[in-house]
């Protein structure tokens, strides 16, 4: 096992270093993954929050659908969208496969059904909440979502923190409509895969460290902005 | 009008994503695991695209899953190495012409132990054969790809079918060359790998070369263009310039410069 804490450290000096292709590699997957819990969060919550708010026949079916939909498989999204975009499928002609946006595509499918599903559970919570008032200030059931969303902004954070850790974790999707082409399409899970692959198990392994390290960190400015908007939320009460 | 407004917001996203489309030009090449975990890619691809300015944008998978990838249109040139799945490929239309480029050979790897007592033999029908007796553990790709392709065919030629086996000795790990080697190493089984794979692979742990030399384990690779009268986005040009570098004297012989360990791993043989 000596030719692997070789590898470790040799991994680990190539991060400190700075070393620009790995850089490369660190860099989209953030933007990929950030862009697509973005879209995500502007298509799920405004979903999240109208299943929150609204009675209608079905409803109840709808949730354990969006429920489910959390599980989705990433392969079968990877999937579905390569047909969606390969020259053969219907939206071949916008020639976006093996491209980042075919990756953020995928993310997007993946993480929009986690971002709605916790949204419309936070909101309903505050919904319940906020009723009486809402009522008394003659507030429409859908016109209140806004207003909910707000409030809950908080909370909500939670949420894209869960749909971030989702995207930026996934190699099964990315690999299939990304390509993990060099210089292009290739993030760090796919990075880890192809390590793995070429039995570079140590290598894998430290890329792997630098993942759980780049997670931890967003969580953590998250976290740190999120108290500050805690307190300063107490100071203006 | 909607499409125009997707199109801006595809390139808002793009741009953001940063990704710019006034890039160089560039080719999509299918190929397979080997020609890219070997490094020969990224070895001969800088001098090509130092030349024409053509970035070669490499999808590296198993040929099974390549050629399907390419009846799709999903790319310009194939590059793999299954002569019987390609000439199928370019006979049904979808690629324009096959070329020879290079080719390696296949070796047959296993535990050290060797269970099945087939080290230093040169004929893989009678090692496969001896590994069917010993019933011993043997790590099969299972994945269509050519290596695959290629040994069910040294298992036709045995009269053994292993699938028969499957899920007992006979293991099919669905998966590409080097996560086979990966299941082979932890589980001390037999597996038929292509030499290029094989020598840049760094997790061999138990396992070493037992049979190779068998004529029958001849490897060639071969590259298609893609036939633009199937699929109209297919950037023949840029293409069939790579496709002429490659199986031309500068191509040629960056191939046969590519070493690992003071081994040559790809032997160049266009006409």
């Amino acid at each position: 096992m000596q030719g692997f804490a070789e590898e470790f450290r040799m991994a680990v000096s190539l991060i400190l270093q700075g070393d620009a292709e790995l850089w490369a590699i660190v860099m989209l997957s953030l933007r990929v993954s950030v862009l697509a819990v973005l879209i995500s969060a502007l298509i799920g919550m405004p979903i999240g929050a109208a299943l929150a708010v609204a009675r209608f026949p079905g409803r109840r079916a709808l949730i354990i659908l969006m429920n489910a939909l959390m599980g989705l498989p990433p392969v079968v999204v990877g999937l579905l969208v390569y047909l969606m975009l390969s020259r053969s499928g219907p939206l071949g002609v916008l020639e976006l496969l093996y491209t980042p946006i075919a990756m953020i595509i995928a993310q997007v499918v993946l993480v929009t059904p986690i971002i709605a599903a916790l949204t419309r559970q936070v909101v309903e919570m505050l919904a319940e909440e906020y009723a009486e008032q809402l009522r008394s200030l003659g507030v429409s059931r859908l016109s209140s979502v806004p207003v909910l969303l707000w409030d809950a902004r908080l909370a909500l954070v939670t949420a894209l923190l869960a749909g971030f850790g989702r995207a930026i974790a996934e190699v099964g999707a990315v690999i299939i409509v990304g390509g993990n082409i060099n210089h292009v399409t290739r993030v760090m899970t796919t990075t880890i895969a192809l390590e793995t692959s070429k039995g570079n198990l140590a290598l894998a392994l430290a890329l792997g460290a630098i993942l759980i390290g780049i997670a931890v960190a967003v969580n953590a400015m998250v976290s740190a902005l999120t108290l500050r908007a805690e307190q300063e939320g107490l100071r203006h009460a | 009008m909607i499409r125009a407004m997707i199109k801006a917001a595809l390139v808002a996203i793009a741009v953001t994503a940063g990704e710019s489309r006034a890039e160089s030009p560039f080719i999509i090449v299918q190929s397979t695991t080997s020609t890219q975990n070997s490094g020969l890619l990224d070895f001969i691809l800088p001098g090509f695209e130092a030349e024409t300015g053509i970035d070669v944008r490499v999808v590296a998978v198993g040929t099974g899953q390549a050629i399907r990838n390419a009846r799709n249109g999903d790319g310009d040139v194939l590059l793999v190495h299954s002569k019987p799945a390609e000439e199928a490929f370019v006979a049904d239309g979808w690629g324009v012409e096959r070329f020879d480029v290079m080719y390696n050979d296949f070796v047959l790897v296993g535990p050290k132990s060797d269970p099945a007592q087939v080290k230093g033999g040169d004929d893989i029908v009678a090692a496969l054969t001896a590994v069917a007796e010993a019933q011993a553990p043997f790590a099969s790709r299972g994945d269509d790809s050519g290596t695959h392709k290629a040994e069910l065919g040294h298992w036709a030629r045995t009269g053994i079918d292993p699938t028969d086996a499957s899920g007992t000795w006979y293991r099919e790990t669905g998966s590409g060359m080097g996560a086979t080697l990966n299941i082979a190493s932890g589980m001390g089984a037999y597996a038929l790998t292509d030499r290029a794979t094989w020598l840049s692979f760094g997790n061999r742990g138990d396992l070493d070369i037992l049979v190779e030399g068998d004529p029958a384990l001849f490897n060639q690779y071969g590259v298609i263009l893609v036939n633009p009268e199937k699929h109209s986005g297919v950037r023949a040009a840029a293409g069939q310039r790579f496709i002429d570098w490659l199986t031309g004297p500068d191509g040629q012989s960056a191939i046969e410069a590519y070493q690992l360990d003071g081994q040559q791993l790809f032997f160049p043989n266009a006409k």
